[in-house]
C-alpha cells in the first residue's frame, strides 16, 4: 500500500523542525560563547598565571662559598674539587648489570646502592643520580678509563668545603655540613634553594651570611615532562665574601703543638685592635669528616672521649681562674681606697674571726709581712683573703665585672658563655642560700663560685695591657668582595674604658706583673730566663679537689683528675703591648710549672719569630738584658 | 521544471576552504612545524575535497536509491571490526585494507542520516508505530555497536545524527518529551550497566576534573588552561605554551582547539565559531529549499551532526562536557573523518545544486 502524501504539509513540517533546530544550535553556540568568554575573560588572570608556572622551572645556580684566610694569607678554609660518580638513568638499558660492573671497578657497598635505588625510583629518569660521591683520586681514574665503556656513566665535579689546617683551627673556623631541617626552620629557605652546605659552628657558622654568597637563578622553560626546552633568564650567582681572619695560623700551631697532650686552652690577643692571634682549645678534631656527614662510630669516638676534643675549651671552658686574677682584685682594693702600699702579715693561713677554719696559704710557712706588690708577685693567698674580706664580694663583683668577667666579651662567635663572678644575690637565686663570709674569702684567689672562660681572662689581660681600654676580641680583620676585590678592614669594636681614680693603679699592677716573670721573687720567674723583652705576668693554680684540713696536697700522688689546674696570664712588650696571653691547662699542677713556660714560649715565639721584634743581640750585651732570674721552682 | 541556478554552492565551498585553511594553520602549531605532517594532512584534505567534488555530482536521487546499501554495508563492517576485535586482543576500531585503514563507524555518521531519510521519505510524515520502532533499530545497532568498541563519543554521535534526522521528520512532541523523560531514567542504568570504568571516570571527573588533577583530570584541566591563558587576543600563533610545551594532551587531534583557543584568544575563537556556524546554517537553509523530503532530512540531518561534532568537541576542550574522544571537524589532524565530512558536504552540495528541480 502506497499511503496518499500531503506534500506540502510534509514540507512545512520539516521546515518548522528546521526553524527550531536552527534554533536549539544558536543555543548552544551561545552556551559555548558564553563559557569561553568565562575563561578567557573572566578566568583569564589565573588561567595566565597558571600556564606561567606550568612552564617556567626556576633552577637555583649555588653560589661558591667564600674563602677564609689567616691574617697572613694562609688559607684556612678553602673549597676543593670532589667528584661524584653519576649515572643518567634514561641512557642505561640493564640497570642491575651496570651496577653489578661498576662494582668490579669500584667498592659500591649497600650504604651507596640503597640511597641509589631509591632516587631511581623517586625521580625523574632524566636527571643524573649521584651513585657515589667523593671518588677518591684512584676511583676517579679507573671509572674515567672505563667511562666509555657504559652509557649514562658519568663523573661530576663539584666544589666541597676542606680545612686543609684540620683539627688546628677546627675550635675556630668549625666546619659546614649538610643543612638539615633544624638548620632550615633558621635561615631564609629562599637563600639556600639547591644549596648543600650550611655553617654549622665556628666561623663558618657566625659568618654564614657573608660566606654563603648569593644564589644565582636560571629560569628554564621546560614541558609536561619536565624536561628543560631552553634557558629563559639567568641570574649568575655571587660567590661569599672571602674572610681573612686576625688568627696567625703559625702561632696557633705552635699553641696546638705546646698543648699537645694536655686538655686546657690558649687565646692570644693583639691589645690594640682586639685582634685574636691565637685561639687554641686542646684537644682539636678534624673538621673535614663533617663536612659530608661523619659515620656514627667516628662521632661517637669524639663524644666519647674523656679528652672532650669536641668541646670548645678557649670559648666555653669555665674555670676557677686561681691567682690570675689577683691584678684585677688588687685594682679593685685600689679603686676601693685600698693602697697597694699596705702591708699584710701572712703566716700560711687565715681565719676570719671568731672562726676556727683556717684559709691556707699556697707557701705552707707563709710569706711574712708583705705589700701589694710582693703579695702579686709572690702571689700571696693570705693577704688576698684579707683584701677580699675587706672589699666584701658586692664590691669584688662590681669591680671585676668591670674587667669583663661575668659577661660575654663579645667576640664574633656564637654560643659563648657570660662565666660567673658570683654574689649574694646570685647564691639566693641559684641555691636558695645565703651568702656566707668565707666564701668571699676564696673569691679574693679565684676559687669558689667564680668562672672565667680562658678568653675572658685573655680579654682582660688585654684591657689591663690598654690601662682599661676595653676592645672586643675579634675574629674577622678583613672581608674581601670576591668580584672587586676590594678589601674592607674592619673596625675594632671599643666597648668603652674601664675609668680608674687614678691611672697608677695600672702602672702599680703591671709593675707587680712584671716583677711576676722578672723579679727574683716573682712565681714565675722560671720563665723569665734569657728573656729578651719585658713581660708582665701573672700565674694560677686553681684548686679543683678541695683539701681538707689536715690534708697536704701533693702534685704527683694526686689521681690526674684532681690534680690542679695551671694558669698564666700575661701581655709583652709591657710598653708597647703585642700580644696578651691566657693559658689554661687542666690537671697540669701550678701555673709557674705549665702554663707560664707555655706561655713565654708562644709570646717569643710570636714577637721575635712572627714580628722579628728583639733581634738577637751580641753575645756580650746578653747578661745585661736579662732579668733577674732566680732557680726555677 | 528549471534549470541547476549553479554547479557549486559558493558560500558553502568558501567557509570549508576558509575552515581548511585555519585548521593548516592551527595544525602547523600542533605538530611542532613538522612540514611532512603538514604536507601529509593537506594531501588528506586534498582527496577529500576531489571526494567531495564527486559526490556533488550524484544527484539525490541516486543518493536515496544507495542509502540501505550503505548502510547495510557500514553494518556489516561494524561486525567484522567486533569479530577481529573478539578474536584478536582488545578494542579494535580500524580496519586494515593494506593501503589505507579506515573506521567502519565513520561510514555510519553518514549512513545512519542517509538510512532514516530514506526510510522517513518512503513513509508518510504521520508516524506509526511500527516506521518508528523500524528507524529506532536502525540507529540503534550501529550505535550500540560503536559504542562496544568502544567509541563512547562517535557512538552516541551516531545516535543523535539519526535522532536528528527522526525530529526533523516531525516526530510529535508528546513521544519527544516520553522519550527524554525515558532516557532520564535510563541514564543510571546506562551508568551501572553499559559504561567501562574508563568512561565513568571521565565522566565523573567532568564535573570535577581538578579532583583528580594529575589523573584522570589531568588532559581536561590542561586544556582549560590552555583555552583560558589564551585570554581575548591569544598568545600568538606559535607561542601558545600550553600546546608547544606539551602540556595539551593530543593536541593535534582531539584537542586542537585548545591550541587554537590559546594561540588565537577569544578572538579568533569568536571568528571559528562563526564560520562554523555559518556552514552550518548554510547547510540549514540548504535543508529549508531541498527539492524532497529525502534532501531535506539529510541535508537537515548532516548539518546538524556537523554541528554536534563541534559543540561536543569545543564543550569537551573547555570543560562542560566530559572527554570523549571526537575529533573537532576540518580542523583536528587525520583522515577518515576528514573523508566523511568531505562526503557530506560533497552531498549538502548536490542538495543544493538540485533544490530548483522539484520545487513548487
Amino acid at each position: 500500500m502506497i499511503p496518499i502524501r500531503d506534500y506540502p504539509a510534509e514540507i512545512s513540517v520539516v521546515r518548522n523542525r528546521i526553524t527550531i533546530l536552527f534554533t536549539i544550535i544558536l543555543l548552544l553556540v551561545l552556551i559555548l560563547v558564553a563559557r569561553l568568554g568565562y575563561l578567557q575573560i573572566h578566568q583569564y588572570q589565573r588561567f595566565s598565571t597558571l600556564a606561567q608556572s606550568n612552564r617556567i622551572d626556576i633552577s637555583p645556580l649555588s653560589p661558591i662559598r667564600g674563602l677564609i684566610y689567616d691574617r697572613n694569607g694562609e688559607i684556612l678554609a678553602d673549597n676543593l674539587k670532589a667528584y661524584n660518580l653519576e649515572i643518567l638513568p634514561d641512557k642505561v638499558e640493564d640497570m642491575d648489570g651496570l651496577l653489578h660492573e661498576l662494582g668490579q671497578l669500584i667498592e659500591l657497598t649497600d650504604a651507596h646502592l640503597k640511597p641509589f635505588r631509591l632516587l631511581l625510583k623517586e625521580r625523574p629518569s632524566f636527571v643524573r643520580q649521584t651513585l657515589k660521591a667523593n671518588l677518591s683520586e684512584q676511583e676517579v681514574a679507573i671509572i674515567a678509563v672505563n667511562q666509555h665503556r657504559y652509557d649514562g656513566v658519568g663523573l661530576r665535579a663539584r666544589l666541597q668545603r676542606y680545612y686543609p689546617k684540620e683539627d688546628l683551627t677546627s675550635h675556630v673556623i668549625g666546619y659546614v655540613g649538610r643543612i638539615s631541617k633544624s638548620d632550615l626552620k633558621k635561615v631564609d629557605t629562599q637563600a639556600y634553594r639547591g644549596m648543600e652546605y650550611i655553617g654549622k659552628s665556628g666561623i663558618e657558622a657566625r659568618y654564614e651570611s657573608m660566606l654563603l654568597g648569593k644564589l644565582g637563578v636560571v629560569q628554564v622553560e621546560t614541558n609536561a615532562h619536565g624536561r628543560i626546552i631552553r634557558r629563559l633568564e639567568k641570574t649568575t650567582s655571587d660567590t661569599g665574601k672571602t674572610l681573612y681572619l686576625s688568627m696567625d695560623i703559625n702561632l696557633q700551631e705552635k699553641g696546638v703543638e705546646a698543648m699537645q697532650g694536655y686538655e686546657g686552652a690558649v687565646v692570644a690577643i693583639e691589645p690594640a685592635t682586639g685582634d685574636i692571634l691565637a685561639f687554641v682549645s686542646a684537644p682539636g678534631y678534624d673538621p673535614n669528616p663533617f663536612v659530608n656527614g661523619i659515620s656514627e662510630t667516628e662521632y661517637d669516638s669524639l663524644k666519647k672521649s674523656d679528652r672532650q676534643p669536641l668541646l670548645n675549651r678557649a670559648l666555653s671552658g669555665r674555670y676557677a681562674p686561681g691567682s690570675t686574677i689577683k691584678g684585677f682584685i688588687s685594682l679593685v682594693g685600689m679603686e676601693n681606697g685600698i693602697s697597694g702600699s699596705k702591708t699584710s702579715y701572712c703566716p700560711g693561713w687565715y681565719s676570719l674571726p671568731n672562726h676556727t677554719h683556717r684559709y691556707r696559704c699556697w707557701r705552707k710557712y707563709g710569706h711574712g709581712l708583705l705589700d701589694g706588690h710582693d703579695s702579686i708577685v709572690q702571689s700571696c693567698d693570705v693577704y688576698f683573703y684579707r683584701l677580699a674580706e675587706m672589699l666584701g664580694i658586692n664590691r669584688i663583683n662590681e669591680g671585676m665585672t668591670r674587667f669583663g668577667f661575668g659577661k660575654q666579651t663579645g667576640i664574633d662567635l656564637l654560643g659563648e658563655p657570660s662565666g660567673l663572678i658570683p654574689s649574694p644575690e646570685w647564691k639566693r637565686q641559684r641555691f636558695k642560700q645565703p651568702w656566707f663570709p668565707g666564701e668571699t674569702i676564696i673569691t679574693g684567689i679565684g676559687q669558689g663560685y667564680m668562672l672565667v672562660t680562658p678568653l675572658q681572662l685573655a680579654a682582660a689581660t688585654a684591657t689591663l695591657a690598654n690601662y682599661g681600654k676595653k676592645i672586643a676580641p675579634r675574629f674577622l680583620s678583613v672581608v674581601e668582595h670576591p668580584s672587586s676585590q676590594i678589601k674592607q678592614r674592619v673596625a675594632p669594636v671599643e666597648l668603652g674604658t674601664v675609668k680608674l681614680q687614678d691611672d697608677d693603679f695600672f702602672t702599680q699592677v703591671i709593675d707587680s706583673m712584671q716583677d711576676v716573670v722578672h723579679g727574683e721573687k716573682g712565681t714565675a720567674r722560671g720563665i723569665g730566663m734569657d728573656i729578651r723583652y719585658r713581660m708582665a705576668g701573672k700565674t694560677g693554680t686553681a684548686q679543683v679537689k678541695s683539701i681538707a684540713q689536715d690534708e697536704t696536697y701533693d702534685d704527683e700522688n694526686v689521681e690526674k683528675k684532681f690534680r690542679d689546674h695551671s694558669l698564666f696570664v700575661g701581655f709583652a712588650p709591657v710598653d708597647d703591648p703585642k700580644i696578651a696571653i691566657a693559658v689554661v691547662v687542666e690537671h697540669a699542677g701550678s701555673g709557674s710549672k705549665t702554663a707560664a713556660p707555655i706561655a713565654r714560649k708562644l709570646i717569643d715565639y710570636y714577637l721575635l719569630e712572627r714580628l722579628k721584634l728583639y733581634p738577637e743581640p751580641p753575645a756580650d750585651q746578653l747578661a745585661g738584658l736579662n732579668g733577674p732570674a732566680g732557680p726555677s721552682s | 521544471m528549471n534549470q541547476k541556478t549553479s554547479h557549486v554552492d559558493y558560500p558553502l565551498l568558501i567557509a570549508i576552504f576558509m575552515l581548511c585553511g585555519v585548521g593548516l594553520v592551527v595544525l602547523y602549531s600542533a605538530v611542532g612545524e613538522n612540514i611532512s605532517l603538514i604536507a601529509k594532512h593537506s594531501i588528506r584534505v586534498g582527496l577529500a575535497l576531489v571526494l567531495m567534488y564527486v559526490f556533488s555530482r550524484i544527484p539525490p536521487k541516486l543518493l536515496a536509491r544507495w542509502s540501505p546499501h550503505i548502510y547495510l554495508l557500514g553494518l556489516t563492517l561494524l561486525f567484522v571490526v567486533l569479530a577481529v576485535g573478539i578474536i584478536g586482543k582488545g578494542a579494535q576500531r580500524w580496519i586494515d585494507l593494506g593501503v589505507f585503514r579506515f573506521q567502519p563507524a565513520e561510514i555510519m555518521k553518514i549512513g545512519v542520516p542517509m538510512m532514516v531519510a530514506w526510510v522517513f521519505s518512503r513513509l508518510p510524515l504521520s508516524l506509526g508505530f511500527v516506521p518508528l520502532l523500524c528507524s529506532v533499530l536502525t540507529i540503534l545497532i550501529p550505535t550500540v555497536l560503536v559504542i562496544m568498541q568502544p567509541d563512547l563519543g562517535t557512538g552516541l554521535l551516531i545516535a543523535l545524527a539519526g535522532i536528528t534526522v527522526i525530529f526533523l521528520a516531525g516526530i510529535s512532541r508528546k513521544l519527544i518529551i516520553s522519550v527524554i523523560v525515558l532516557a532520564g531514567l535510563a541514564a543510571p542504568l546506562m551508568w551501572a550497566l553499559v559504561l567501562h570504568d574508563y568512561q565513568r571516570k571521565r565522566i565523573l571527573t567532568l564535573f570535577d576534573p581538578w579532583s583528580d588533577p594529575l589523573g584522570a583530570g589531568y588532559h581536561s584541566i590542561q586544556s582549560i588552561i590552555a583555552v583560558g591563558s589564551g585570554g581575548i587576543w591569544g598568545k600568538g600563533w606559535l607561542s601558545g605554551t600550553q600546546s608547544q610545551l606539551e602540556f595539551i594532551p593530543e593536541r593535534n587531534t582531539d584537542f586542537i582547539f585548545a591550541v587554537f583557543a590559546e594561540e588565537f584568544g577569544l578572538v579568533g575563537v569568536a571568528v571559528l565559531l562563526f564560520l562554523y556556524c555559518f556552514l552550518v546554517f548554510r547547510g540549514l537553509l540548504i535543508a529549508y529549499y531541498a527539492q524532497d523530503t529525502y534532501s531535506r532530512l539529510l541535508a537537515g540531518g548532516l548539518s546538524a551532526t556537523f554541528f554536534f561534532y563541534v559543540f561536543v568537541n569545543i564543550g569537551m576542550v573547555s570543560g562542560i562536557l566530559p572527554v570523549v574522544g571526537v575529533p573537532l571537524p576540518l580542523m583536528s589532524y587525520g583522515g577518515t573523518s576528514m573523508v566523511t565530512l568531505m562526503i557530506g558536504f560533497g552531498m549538502l552540495m548536490s542538495i543544493s545544486r538540485n533544490k530548483n528541480l522539484l520545487q513548487r
